[in-house]
């Protein structure tokens, strides 16, 4: 089982959330595993502290054209639907920075004038984490557009013992890198907070979510500031609220020394058990 | 000599449209004619590559010189490839102004992307 935590909205406690319902499960038979797909700006590592052992490079198929072969045909240009390679007269450009490494170009040429060369755009690292937990994230590298072939990666390069739950921590937004984040999730974990900025973004989110036909769970973070329309909107979308954590000083005191809501207040253990049965009890 | 104009609608008399990738339309137009004929951009909408799929569009139109207000780096190096000039609009208002001053010689050419670009992918 896979749960994504995701939000719309950056800096709602996706990464508090996730980090804090891993620890909370340590002790349930097999540990979960811990996915950090926020690959643009990764740091679940600064609650779970993992010890990195293992490291592996990301690539994508980037074609280069052979202009002896080629007969400027345009069919590679007409199959891109990223127009990464154009056909400009006589002439069969590439621009990598567009391409997404799906491989059509390669495929429907006829002279099979287009070579694929790999080009490394990220990393990928796992060790084990506070208690044992495996754990494992994605990099995209600095000056590269593309986190979805990183997140896809990732997803998969540890394989789930049965029964293993995954955690994975998703990215801020609604776009492609969050769609992959979200995409074969058991269970999305939308964690908002009761702001309008909150509940703008919790919409877009709970949109993709149902594109997806993957069940929503709220958990509302800072709870007790702004407004009760986060709720309402819950209420309207038959939303279940799984937990609030409320607005308090200790708590953001402890998330800024790097602890997570088990270490500031160890009640949380047990709130975090009834959270993922919940979820369970929602599949 | 033909050249393309990026406008906002499709006629001599359009409004400039100052992207390129992104522009509504292209009109083409016979420098000692007059003549021109429009197309809609392909690409106006598209989620990326907008840049180059535009360049290809100009490139299969047959024309030699491009007039917009900016060429990012994609549609810069796939225009330049097929030896297509760029000219930046300046303070050509209109398809029909900006051809007046391309005949008048009071358009500058654009030697480089004139931005750093939008591509993602």
């Amino acid at each position: 089982m896979r749960i994504a935590v995701a939000s719309g909205k950056g800096g709602t406690g996706k990464t508090t959330i996730a980090a804090s319902l891993a620890l909370s499960l340590t002790e349930a038979g097999t540990l979960p595993i811990f996915l950090d797909g926020d690959v643009e700006a990764p740091n679940a590592h600064l609650f779970l502290n993992p010890t990195f052992e293992k490291r592996q490079e990301v690539a994508i198929q980037i074609p280069q054209v052979d202009d002896d072969k080629c007969t400027y045909c345009g069919k590679c240009a007409e199959v891109c639907q990223y127009h990464a390679i154009v056909m400009m007269g006589r002439k069969t450009l590439v621009f990598p920075q567009l391409c997404h490494g799906c491989g059509s170009c390669a495929r429907v040429c006829p002279e099979h004038a287009i070579r694929e060369t790999p080009q490394v755009i990220g990393v990928l690292e796992r060790g084990p984490a506070r208690s044992g937990i495996p754990f494992a994230r994605g990099m995209l590298n600095i000056g590269e557009p593309m986190a979805v072939p990183v997140i896809r990666q990732l997803k998969h390069w540890i394989e789930p013992r049965a029964g293993q739950l995954e955690i994975l921590d998703a990215p801020p937004g609604t776009s492609c890198p969050v769609v992959e984040s979200m995409r074969g999730a058991d269970f999305i974990l939308l964690v908002t907070e009761p702001t309008p900025f909150g509940l703008h973004d919790l919409r877009l989110a709970v949109q993709v979510a149902h594109e997806l036909k993957i069940p929503i769970g709220v958990v509302i973070n800072r709870d007790g500031i702004g407004d009760d329309r986060v709720d309402a909107f819950c209420q309207s979308e038959g939303l279940p609220i799984l937990m609030r954590v409320p607005f308090e000083r200790a708590i953001a005191e402890g998330i800024a020394r790097g602890k997570t809501l088990v270490d500031i207040h160890p009640e949380y253990t047990d709130r975090f058990r009834q959270l993922f049965m919940q979820i369970a009890a929602l599949q | 000599m033909k050249i393309v104009i990026s406008a906002i609608s499709p006629d001599l008399d359009s409004v400039i449209d100052p992207r390129f990738g992104r522009a509504a339309y292209f009109v083409v137009v016979d420098t000692n004619t007059l003549e021109w004929q429009s197309y809609p951009n392909p690409g106006a909408n598209a989620s990326g590559g907008a840049g180059t799929q535009a360049a290809q569009y100009i490139a299969r139109l047959g024309a030699g010189v491009v007039v917009s207000g900016d060429f990012g780096p994609n549609a810069y190096n796939a225009l330049d490839a097929a030896d297509i000039a760029m000219y930046l609009l300046g303070t050509s208002q209109t398809v029909r102004e900006a051809v007046e001053n391309y005949k008048a010689d009071q358009l500058a050419s654009a030697s480089a992307p004139t931005s750093p670009g939008h591509h993602q992918r």
